[in-house]
This record gives C-alpha cells, structure tokens and sequence, in this order.
C-alpha cells in the first residue's frame, strides 16, 4: 500500500471502475461501489449514463446522502424515468440494450466466475451464502465489470460454485454453454485493474494502483495471473473524483 | 421432478378449473387479518409479493405463522426477513427465491443459514428473472418459457427441474424455465375496493405475474376505498377483482419493511432485529417469535411494539417519495 495515501480502498474501488464507464452507456448497476461509482461517473464524464435497477428502475435520479441500500426500494424510483416489472428491466438484459453489468463480488476465479451461492460442497454448505438475485442474469448476457476487495480467500483458482459465470472454464466453454452475449470484461479491485486474455480467458493484469507491485497482487490472488509485457500504473484518484464521491456519500457508508 | 413440491400440479385443465370454481363475481370480500390465514391450508405453495424490504407482505406472513400453517413452500423474487419468520417459525420447509438474505448492508442471515445447512429446510435457487419468467408463464397459463441466462452455472446444475434445448427455428440454445402456478398469492398494495380492483403504486417487482399465475390471491390494503375510486382511475388498477379471494385492511402492513408512499423500512428495527437473530439464529428467533408475532393481539400491537417514534420516521421517509 502507499505510504500517506488520502483516501480510503473503497474510494479507489468506485474511482477506479467509474473511470471504466462512458457516457451514453447504460449500464446495470447492483448497490454498494457500483452504484455509487456509476452515479460519480455521472457527476463527471457521464452526463448521459443510465442506471437500471434490478428491483424495475430508469434513469433514477440518486441523491447525495440518500443512496438506496438496495435496488428494489422506493428510493430508487424517486425522479426515475420509468419503473416496470423487475422481469422486464432483467428482459432489457436478453433483448440487448444493456451495455455494461457492474457488481461486486464475494468470490471469483482465473477465468472470471462468480460465486454468491455457496462455500464447500453445495450438497452440504459449510455456509449457505444469499445466491445470485439478478447476478446470473446480468453476468449471463452482458458484458461485465466487477469491483472487489483484492484478498487470497476472494481471488481463487477456482469457485466452489459458479452463480455469475464468467468465462466458464476457459477458452470458448462460455459460448459452447449457450452464452454467445457478454462476459468478464473488467475487475477493479484495491490493488489493480484486470482483464481476460482473448484466447484462453484467463485473467491477466491491466494496470496497477499507484506504490502496488506485481508481486503483491500475485501475494493476495489464490491463482497465477498472466503479465503481458510492461505494467502501467493508474493515475491515483484526483481532487475533483474524491470531491464528488464524497458528497455522494457524506456518511461513508459505501465509502469507510 | 418438475414443479416438485411447488402448487398442487395436475393438467393444464385442472389449472383451470381452480379459477372457475370461485365465485368470480363482482362482490365484497372484505375479512379480517384472522380469517385470510384460515384460507391458507397446510402443505400450500404460496406466491410472496414485493421484493426484499419491499411491499412485502408482512402482517399477512405474521398471521399466517400465528395460524400455525405447516409445511408451505414459500416463493419470492427475493427473500428478506419474513423469510426468516416463515423459516424460524416452522411454517415454511421449502423455498424457492432468487437470493435470502434480510438486506444486504445486515450481511448473510444466519437464521436461513442455520435452517439450510443443518438439512431441515429446502432452498431451490433460481436466477430473480427465472423467477419472474416462471411467474409470467403461470399468468401466461403455458407449462414453460424459454430464457437465456442460468445457461452454462452451478445455478442450473443445481434446477433438474429447467430444461435445455435447441431452439427449433434458430438452433439457439435456450433455457425452459416451469410455469410457477402457486396455490395462493399474498400481495400487499396501497388500495384497493372491498371487491379486490387494486392499485399499486411505485415498483411492482414480480406482483401482477404472480397475482395472475396464483389460483388465488389474498390482499392486504393500506386502505379499503371505494369502487367509485377505483373506476374514476380505471388505468391505475394492476390486479384485478376476479382474481382475488379475500381483502384485508391493514395500515402499515409491510412494516418493518415498506410500502412506496406510505413508509420506509424502519431500519432501527431492523438493527435491532438482525442483531438478535444473527447473534442466534434459534434462541434470537425463538424470542423474536415469542414477543413480537405470538405476543401481540393484534397487528396494532405488533405496530405498537416496533415504537410509535420510530413508524412516525419510517411514515416521513415514506412521503418523501411523492415530494422530491
């Protein structure tokens, strides 16, 4: 980690994958450091991003201080452009309109899987965990970005369950599946910034945060990541960013 | 098996014929809290509405658990809190959701943990739009949809009850999601007249699939208007009268949870109540149960146990909604 760094992991996560957003896309955002990074996308260099909520949202308008704790609430739909059934904004999914899937996640492996649903064996779970919501859904037909704490027991080779596939086993597994739409495109996590090679689909480095190096990411990843060639360094959050985020999320609920 | 231990199964005709036995006339049914739970039978499959910490159907669930119902299987797009009270009460052995949780800012809900991972009660996961297609084709009265996510995860490993197969026109591969036909909806709504015509207002989640794919539905009001009310607004009205068993009046019906316009989650409860029952999952539940659902004699004494101060605040957060 960076000595005297000025802000906390969470504000770099919803920076960090703010930044992979453009303006114009519309974009399926879970709660947590998706929203908020979609919204401070908004705020800078997305004035004409869309938000839709699983629970059957928009274009919500979020307000500074008043993020919804989750996406199926009344605080979502206040000044929203439309709200329908929560299975026809998942159909704008299948149908195609959506550009980019953004979630946290619990756990994932080398090739961009996702599991919410169980740790062990799912016959006899050591831990029942809460299962996929809209997750599959979204993981399934869109292409996705996730944004994650960076630790060895969440980057694993891997899952114990696939909830969300990524790209499955490899290689074309995910199309051969049934899944020709979407996939793993980002991860953004305290430590760097990843992505999936072509042709194997493994997950491999983009970039690392200011003061990380390889070996520390490769410390805290349960599998080997591929390094092509020299690693770039993100621009560590600037002023405005922070300022932004901040009066989004006065209280640092998301943020602490 | 498909629709395993899911509604009382039979032929497409025997679907009908639960419609066609009930008086589907345009008359009052207006009961109180005590006797719709009398209308639920053991061993039914009973469709939930709203979703997570919302509209869902709370005072319905506490008096259906104060009934002493057994053996329901239970059917939400997302599972909260009442899940755990069906759970932890005995009344529910199955669900069938897309995630159970009480919210995510309280983490995992140990009471569902505690309840699936000792073996004792049944969870079939779904994706949430699995959920909704399998209520879209009850209400659609065909025996499946076809779909394209769940396609290729653990999820489907884990659903024998779906089915794969090659699109005949197109060759696409696709996935069949059952019809969810449950045998009894419970919905709450804003208002409706005592003949069931009711409005709703904000999100509707999964609600008008499952309000038409259920043999019948049991409504909770915030408030009973009249049928001159409704008619004056005819394009407002999402589920309609013939579809409905029973209507029942019961302000703040959601609560702790909310209703759009009418009140927020009172979230202070709910700390409260994730603290007690996350800490543990038996004797939290068992005192939760004791003191607030077999305690009260009415819902009015549920109410009154959450706090006047804190439905007052959940009632302020809940208009705000109208007045942004």
């Amino acid at each position: 980690m960076p000595e005297e760094r000025h802000y906390t992991a969470s504000e770099l996560l919803a920076v960090m994958s703010s930044r992979l957003l453009e303006d114009g896309q519309i974009v399926f955002a879970g709660v947590g450091i998706p929203l908020l990074a979609a919204t401070l996308a908004q705020g800078l260099h997305c004035r004409g991003l869309t938000i839709l909520f699983e629970g059957g949202v928009i274009g919500p308008n979020i307000e500074p201080g008043k993020l919804p704790p989750s996406t199926n609430e009344q605080r979502c739909t206040i000044r929203a452009n439309m709200v329908l059934p929560s299975t026809d904004v998942l159909l704008l999914l299948q149908r195609g309109y959506v550009d980019v899937g953004f979630m946290g996640g619990a756990q994932i492996d080398q090739f961009g899987n996702l599991n919410s649903s169980f740790i062990g064996d799912p016959a006899r779970p050591k831990t029942r965990l809460p299962g996929t919501g809209g997750g599959n859904d979204i993981a399934s037909l869109v292409q996705m970005i996730v944004a994650m704490k960076h630790e060895k027991r969440r980057f694993v080779e891997q899952v114990d369950f696939v909830t969300s596939p990524g790209f499955l086993r490899g290689g074309t597994t995910r199309r051969d599946s049934g899944l020709p739409a979407g996939g793993m495109y980002r991860v953004v996590t305290d430590l760097g910034l990843f992505g999936f090679d072509e042709e194997t689909r493994r997950m491999k480095i983009l970039a690392l945060h200011p003061g990380v190096t390889i070996g520390q990411v490769q410390e805290n990843t349960g599998f080997e990541l591929a390094v092509n060639g020299e690693i770039p360094v993100t621009e560590p959050p600037t002023e405005r960013e922070l300022a932004v985020l901040r009066n989004l999320d006065p209280q640092r609920l998301y943020t602490s | 098996m498909p629709g395993d231990g899911e509604s009382a199964g039979g032929s497409y005709l025997d679907l009908r014929r639960r419609l066609t036995e009930r008086d589907r006339s345009l008359h009052e049914k207006v009961v109180t809290l005590e006797e719709a739970a009398a209308l639920v039978k053991d061993g039914e499959t009973v469709g939930i509405g709203g979703s997570t910490l919302s509209r869902t159907p709370m005072a319905m669930i506490w008096a259906v658990i104060r009934a002493g119902r057994k053996r329901l299987t239970c059917a939400r797009g997302i599972t909260s809190s009442e899940g755990d009270w069906l759970l932890g009460s005995g009344a529910c052995e199955h669900i069938v959701t897309s995630w159970f949780s009480q919210g995510i800012v309280w983490g995992i809900s140990r009471v569902m943990r505690y309840h699936v991972e000792s073996g004792g009660v049944r969870f079939d996961e779904w994706s949430h739009m699995a959920m909704g297609l399998r209520f879209r084709a009850g209400a659609m009265g065909v025996p499946f949809l076809p779909m394209r996510s769940m396609l290729g995860s653990g999820v489907l490993q884990q659903r024998p009850e779906a089915r794969e197969m090659d699109c005949p026109f197109t060759g696409d591969r696709l996935l069949l999601v059952p019809a969810l036909n449950p045998d009894v909806a419970f919905i709450h709504v804003q208002r409706c007249d005592p003949y069931g015509n009711a409005q709703m207002d904000g999100l509707q989640f999964l609600d008008i699939d499952l309000a038409m794919a259920a043999n019948r539905v049991i409504l909770t009001t915030e408030r009973i208007v009249s049928n001159d009310q409704i008619r004056r607004a005819p394009d407002q009205t999402k589920i309609p009268f013939f579809a409905v068993e029973a209507v029942v009046e019961v302000p703040f019906g959601c609560a702790p949870h909310e209703c759009s316009g009418v009140n927020e989650p009172l979230f202070r409860h709910m700390d409260y109540y994730t603290s007690l029952v996350n800490k543990d999952p038996v004797k939290g539940m068992a005192e939760y149960l004791e003191h607030y659902i077999y305690g009260p004699k009415s819902w009015a004494g549920y109410l009154e146990l959450l706090g006047l101060e804190t439905l007052l605040e959940a009632a302020k957060g809940g208009r705000r909604v109208s007045n942004a």
